[in-house]
């Protein structure tokens, strides 16, 4: 999300309650922590419940809010953990190791496709079917390589604000945002191989 | 150094080559690896192409649906604001 584009936003008058206020940092965020759980969760009413449930948390802890990350960064915080305790709620037989944010060394995520579809033409790169194959991988990903895909890459937010908003070291960040994209390109490869494979027969 | 050693230690290089963001140094090695590493070279391409393909969707609005706005005004108990 590029704060840039966001109103000028007073602290001080969210934190004395301020109603015009809060409509505002609302409608700033709405749509980015919205996207955000979409793409988390791959379903609306998932993604409706999360917003809200945001937006409620924000609302009672403002005056907390001690101001050691950006407002983004707190918000994206707070959804990230509201869907994740979705994903736990709906999968209980999911045990917390899967779904918490601890390390795995050890598994292996060299390529293992070599086939280069970077000369498909744009509009077969991002085709609607091929949209739809770019989030369908996301939702494949693990969930903590998801999140952090998710906050780096389709959010924009840096590694230091990822790690802020995932209380997780930079390190690690770097360490999942690299296997998600290996992941997500290995994903792709097999789907934009087969686009290449049917060009060549046509010709 | 053997070649798959070497391909093995380029991946964990291989976000900070595409963001643009490793040191001049390790972006010549790699850059030397893969001038004659066909396998790396297409890696680090569909890579490189992957995270703009993501950046590319990520760039477009991102609008809530009316539905779903109203409802979050409602249940925040700012309905009051939603002619704005």
């Amino acid at each position: 999300m590029s704060e840039k584009l966001l109103p000028e936003l007073s602290l001080d008058a969210l934190k004395s309650g301020d109603r015009d206020e809060f409509a505002r940092l609302v409608d700033a965020y709405s749509g980015p922590i919205y996207r955000m759980a979409m793409k988390m969760l791959g379903d609306g009413q998932d993604a409706e419940d999360v917003l809200q449930n945001t937006f409620l948390n924000a609302f009672k802890h403002i005056r907390s809010f001690e101001e050691r990350s950006s407002l983004a960064t707190w918000l994206y915080r707070i959804a990230v953990n509201e869907a994740l305790m979705m994903i736990r709620k709906q999968r209980p037989e999911t045990s917390l190791t899967d779904t918490n944010l601890e390390d795995d060394e050890g598994e292996d995520y060299s390529p293992v496709q070599f086939v280069d579809w970077c000369c498909l033409p744009e509009g077969e790169l991002l085709s609607s079917e091929a949209r739809n194959r770019l989030d369908q991988a996301i939702q494949r990903l693990p969930e903590k390589l998801r999140i952090v895909f998710i906050l780096r890459d389709l959010e924009g937010l840096s590694i230091e604000e990822t790690s802020q908003a995932l209380n997780l070291g930079q390190t690690a960040v770097k360490t999942r945002l690299l296997r998600a994209r290996l992941n997500l390109r290995e994903q792709l490869s097999s789907y934009y191989g087969e686009r290449l494979r049917d060009r060549s027969k046509a010709k | 150094m053997t070649k798959s050693v070497e391909c093995k230690s380029l991946l964990e290089s291989l976000s900070d080559y595409v963001d643009g963001t490793l040191s001049e140094e390790l972006c010549e090695e790699i850059q030397r690896h893969i001038a004659e590493c066909q396998n790396c070279q297409i890696v680090v391409d569909t890579l490189r192409k992957t995270v703009y393909l993501y950046h590319a969707t990520a760039s477009e609005p991102e609008n809530v649906p009316p539905k779903v706005r109203d409802r979050l005004f409602r249940s925040l108990n700012l309905e009051d604001y939603l002619q704005h």
